[in-house]
Formats: structure tokens, sequence, C-alpha cells
């Protein structure tokens, strides 16, 4: 594992070499047998939501309930693993007290963290468990260390999740110049948009990331057999058609093809794809970012177990010997088998993907 | 209830940009949002010129609101905010913070607006917010009139409420640029292809069903959002601002309209008559009703006048 790594090249013969915190691999738990399957194949820390809107994968036969969580919470720790509880939606105007007791709930159950959007919900965690770690969700749309350092003063934000929109060499100015723990996105579906600040789904749908927890529901997805292919709708509005043969994905509204202009049935807003970013992991570790995040609590235990497998290889791989690795083409295969429409990318990481 | 105008979404050439404004001070909007809010890379008018046209829209006896970027990400991008931050303070004009960034170089320092992207969706942030020197907030697109009613009830003393009510709404912001990837150009070469698009890059389904608008980074509704027949209902929940998005055509005449309904110089139905072949798509408003947001709802006059045209 990775910390043993780490003390040996601490002790090695050459000039002692700065031992960086350890890079934590947390992975997405959406059910008990997902978490045990993370902590089986070498995750450092989960992260799960309850079984309500509170958290962005608010979908049906998801997540957890009280007997879970106590399970799920023993197991990692155990293990010497950490659990974090994900409340990372915005409360509705109608019943704020439901996420505030959300946080009661997982403050008192005893998990190490809880990842956070909604300013209201922080300063209430903050006063009320003034112990408890607080970190920043992707959903808090934090892309600058203006707005990171805001979290951080006025709330003790001890880690951000940043949105999947830097560059690398943005995420290394953004390190330069805060106090808080970085965490980046490695591996998962890829959204385009920068999370916390896109209203599409609802839009179309009525419910979104922010105010329900979920993008382009399922309940509002049609399938339909026409005599011109396959057509997935979503609430009516046409996502994608496909031809014979042709894979079809689900339809995720800014993953579907459309017509601009004169060019016809192209992804114009972005392919199914998911971001791997394997490849960075020596920049990564090396500009200091603390943990890299799986995405995928929606996804199978199966999913998570050969992520994870793969994840943690690389990890130690890479502490082990920063400047001869490569990402093993093995781990990339591997990787494409589960990911979204069986290709990757490097997302915003890589700038030409702008 | 005063009536504003919201930031400019699209690139325009400058000279149109300069004739634009001069049209708008002689409108009767009572606040104008300046400054580019959706790309760092649109430099047709620089600040200093923004700042002119502020200084002739204050001339003319509007209140004049500095917007920031959306979506903030290089090292020059929040250099930007500093100086426009400092020039606040100075008391040169308010800041919209569309940004928790913005929002930290702003609070304590100087009144600002919350601009509609800071995602206040309940009443402890909107009082936790308040209490960082906000003057006005512009609730969230997606927040209809109920939950509105809600925050309204509780909100704090002297704070303002402005609501989005005219344009195609920006509903998404990216690290890619939606314009050039359509033209096959890197984001970084994308020779500024958005300003021979001066309402945006429509998108189709398969069908051509007009569902989305690229505009650069942000992707819009299609359809335009139009609280004009909600006047009365704005009115009575304590709304004090009503927000008109900026189009290429016809902003002018879409800002007389509203200012008749608001100053009850005219029924909605007859402006609405007006109005509806000014707009660059069909009408929706469904987040008012709490519905999807592309929805045409309630026993509006929107609907009887869509039913006739």
């Amino acid at each position: 594992m990775a910390y043993a790594i780490s003390d040996m090249n601490s002790n090695n013969d050459h000039s002692p070499a700065p031992v960086a915190a350890p890079l934590e691999l947390v992975c997405p738990a959406g059910s008990l047998p997902a978490l045990k399957a993370a902590i089986d194949n070498g995750a450092d820390c989960v992260y799960l939501g309850f079984r309500d809107a509170t958290n962005a994968r608010n979908f049906a036969g998801l997540n957890f309930d009280e007997a879970a969580i106590t399970n799920g919470i023993r197991y990692a720790h155990d293990r010497g693993r950490k659990v974090f509880v994900a409340l990372n939606t915005y409360p509705q105007a109608a019943n704020p007290q439901a996420w505030c007791l959300a946080i009661d709930r997982a403050a008192q159950s005893g998990v190490d963290a809880v990842i956070l959007a909604d300013p209201g919900m922080m300063a209430y965690a903050a006063k009320r468990y003034p112990e408890l770690r607080l970190h920043l969700s992707v959903q808090g749309s934090a892309t600058n260390y203006e707005a990171l350092n805001f979290y951080h003063e006025h709330f003790g934000i001890v880690r951000a999740v940043l949105p999947r929109v830097l560059s690398l060499t943005q995420v290394e100015q953004v390190l330069e110049k805060t106090p808080i723990e970085i965490e980046v996105f490695g591996f998962g579906s890829l959204c385009v948009m920068v999370e916390g600040r896109c209203a599409l789904s609802s839009y179309v749908t009525g419910e979104a990331p922010n105010t329900n927890g979920v993008c382009s529901p399922p309940k509002a997805v049609r399938w339909q057999e026409t005599p011109q292919g396959r057509e997935s709708r979503l609430n009516g509005v046409l996502i994608d058609r496909y031809a014979a043969g042709e894979n079809a994905g689900y339809p995720t509204l800014c993953k579907g093809r459309f017509d601009v202009g004169d060019e016809e049935n192209y992804y114009a807003i972005e392919e199914p794809t998911s971001l791997n970013t394997l490849a960075l992991l020596p920049q990564l570790m090396k500009m200091g970012v603390r943990a890299i995040k799986i995405e995928g609590r929606q996804r199978s235990p199966a999913y998570v177990a050969q992520v994870t497998k793969v994840w943690r290889e690389a990890i130690d791989n890479c502490r082990e010997n920063p400047h001869r690795y490569s990402a093993k083409p093995v781990w990339m295969t591997d990787l494409d088998k589960v990911a979204e429409g069986q290709q990757h990318t490097l997302g915003a990481y890589h700038r030409p993907w702008k | 209830m005063k009536l504003a105008l919201g930031p400019l979404l699209y690139y325009w050439p400058r000279d149109a940009v300069l004739r634009f404004y001069e049209a708008i001070a002689k409108t009767p909007v009572d606040i104008v949002y300046l400054g580019e809010t959706v790309c760092s890379r649109r430099r047709e008018l620089r600040l200093a010129d923004w700042l002119n046209v502020a200084a002739t829209l204050k001339e003319a006896g509007k209140e004049v609101v500095l917007s920031t970027q959306v979506l903030i990400e290089s090292g020059s991008d929040v250099t930007t905010l500093h100086k426009i931050a400092e020039m606040s303070v100075h008391g040169d004009f308010m800041v919209e913070a569309n940004d928790m960034g913005a929002v930290h170089c702003l609070e304590g320092k100087v009144p600002f607006v919350a601009g509609p992207h800071l995602n206040i969706y309940n009443l402890p942030t909107l009082q936790w917010m308040a209490a960082l020197g906000i003057k006005r907030w512009v609730i969230p697109m997606e927040m209809g009139r109920d939950d509105l009613k809600l925050l309204q009830a509780g909100r704090p003393a002297g704070l303002e409420t402005e609501v989005f009510a005219y344009g195609r709404m920006p509903l998404a912001f990216s690290a890619r640029c939606f314009t050039a990837r359509h033209y096959n150009l890197p984001k970084d070469d994308c020779q500024f292809r958005c300003i021979d698009h001066a309402d945006g890059l429509q998108m189709r389904t398969r069908e051509g069903e007009e569902f989305l608008v690229l505009n650069g980074i942000q992707t819009q509704s299609a359809r335009v959002y139009n609280l004009l027949p909600e006047m009365d209902a704005m009115r009575e929940i304590g709304v004090d601002v009503v927000r008109i998005s900026p189009q290429s055509q016809h902003t002018p005449e879409i800002i007389d309209l509203f200012h008749q309904v608001m100053s009850n110089k005219n029924s909605a139905e007859a402006a609405m008559q007006t109005l509806t072949p000014l707009m660059p798509e069909q009408a929706c408003n469904g987040y008012w009703y709490g519905k999807p947001g592309l929805e045409l709802c309630g026993d509006t006059t929107l609907q009887r006048v869509a039913q006739t045209q």
C-alpha cells in the first residue's frame, strides 16, 4: 500500500526527498456491496450518500439507510479506511431542515467527513459540529483560489473537489494559492459543464443535480423503435437516434447528437466518454494534489472493484517510481471496458479538449 | 418595482455594442448590468470601454452595475476580478458577483449584488449571504414562484430581490467552447467565431426542434423565458427588480413593453400581443411554475397569446 512505499522512499540512501502527504484514493459506494468492493480493492476512502435528495446521486435502489451506513463505517474503520458522506445538493426552500437533519445523522454516525455544497449547510455544520471535517463538493463549483479561500475562511473547509474545468496548469495555480487540500476527479463519467452551475436537466425534466440530486433522471427517459432507428427521449425531447447495430447509450442530455447550422447529427456538446487521468498521475502527485476521486456511485460493485483495483496499482506504482511511471496498457484496457461509451479522454486537464 | 437590463451575454462587434447602449440610454430601464460574463477571450470592449459606457448610462440617470465573469479559471481571470473589486471599493460602481471568488473579494468591503449563478436556493443561505453585504440578489433560473414566496417571507430587511424575467436563459457553463467545437477550432485559436452569431448558435434535435443555443462556453435555452404576464404576481410577492436579457434585435421595444405593463399603462395581454413577434423563439415559463423550464404553464396571457399566434 501507498503508506509503506512512502516510508521506504524516505529511508533510502539518497538525499532525503520531501515526504509528500500520501495521495488518497477516494472511491464511490452506492451500496454496501460497492463499499466493500472499494475497500477490498484498496480504496483509502469511500464516499456515500443517504437514501434521499440530500445527495447528488439520488437514484432508486442506491445509497444507504441507517443499518447499511453503520455497517459500512464499521467495515471501513476496522480496516483503517475513511468514510465520507456526500450531502451535496442544495437544500430546497420548502424544507431545508431535512438537510440539517442529514448533517446531524452523518455527524452522529461517526463519519470522517461530510461533503457539502451549500453555504447555509456549511454554516450549520461548522457551528453545530466544530470537530466535523468539512469538504467542499464539486457541486460547490469553486474553480479558483478566491472561491476556495472563501469557504476555508468562513467554514474551515479543509478539502475541496475541483470541478472538471481546469487544465493541469490551472490546477497547479490553484494549489499554490490555497491552504485547502485539493481532490480531483481521476476516472468516471464526465460532466462537460462546470458542476453546480448546470440547469440543463431541470430545463428538460424539472429535476437537476443542484435541486434534486439527479441529471437526466431515468423516469424521464423513453426508448422508442421507429423506422428511422431506435430513439431515446428525455421528457419528449429527442436526445439521440441510433442506426441498426449502433451501441445505444444512456440519454444524458448533453451527450446526445444534434444539428447545428449545416452540420447534422453530431455530438455538439460532448461524446459519451469517460474521464481517465491515469496518464497524469505523476504530475498530479508532484503538484501536491491530495486525493483522486473516482466517479460512479450509480455503478455496480463490479465496476467499483475493477476501477479501484487498477487505480490502487497505478498510484502505488507511481509513488514507487514516479520517473519511470507510465499508464500500463492493461490498466487502460481494463478501465475502457467499464467506461461510458467504452472510450476515455483527459478532459479539461488536456488543453486541446476545450 | 424597477426594470433592469442584464449583462450582454453574446459577443458583438464593438460598434454594435456601443450603439446598443446608446439606444438603451434612451429607454425607461432603471438599472443596467455591464461587462463580459461569459468568456475572457472576448475583447471587443476592454474594462476601460465598459467604464465609458457606464459613464454615459449614469448621465442618462441609470444605475450601473458591473457583472463579473461566471466561470473563473485562469490567473488572469482572477486578476481582472481583483481590478473590478478594487474599483467598486473606491466607489466607482456596484458589482454583480457571479462566482464565490468575486464574493470573497467584495464581502465586508462594499455592498454588492449576488448574481443568478451563486446557487441561493434556501432561506438559511440567503440570510447568511445577506450578512456579507448583499444589497440585492438575483434568484436562480430554476427557482419557481412558490419557493420564492418562502424566501421572500424571511428575507432580511432592505435586501432587494431580482428575477430574470425575459430572455433565453443561461443554463450551463463549460471549460469547452461549443462554438469553436462546431467550427472544429481549438478554444485557444477560436478565431472569435461567436462574433458571427449575434444571438448564439441554435442547436436543434434531429427532428428539427429548437432545443438549446450555443454561446461560446455558455449554453442557453432556445425558448425565451417570459414572465411579462406574471408582473402582478411578482409585485405581489415583493419582487423589487425585473430583469430583461439583451438580444440583438428589439431590446428597447421589449423594455418599453415591460415598462408599460409595470406602470399600468398597458395590459399584459396587449403587451404580449406586441411582444410575441419580437421573440427569437417561442416562450416558456416552466421554472416559474415549478415545472421543467421549457414548458409553458398556467392559464396565462402568455398561453392565450401563444395559441392565437
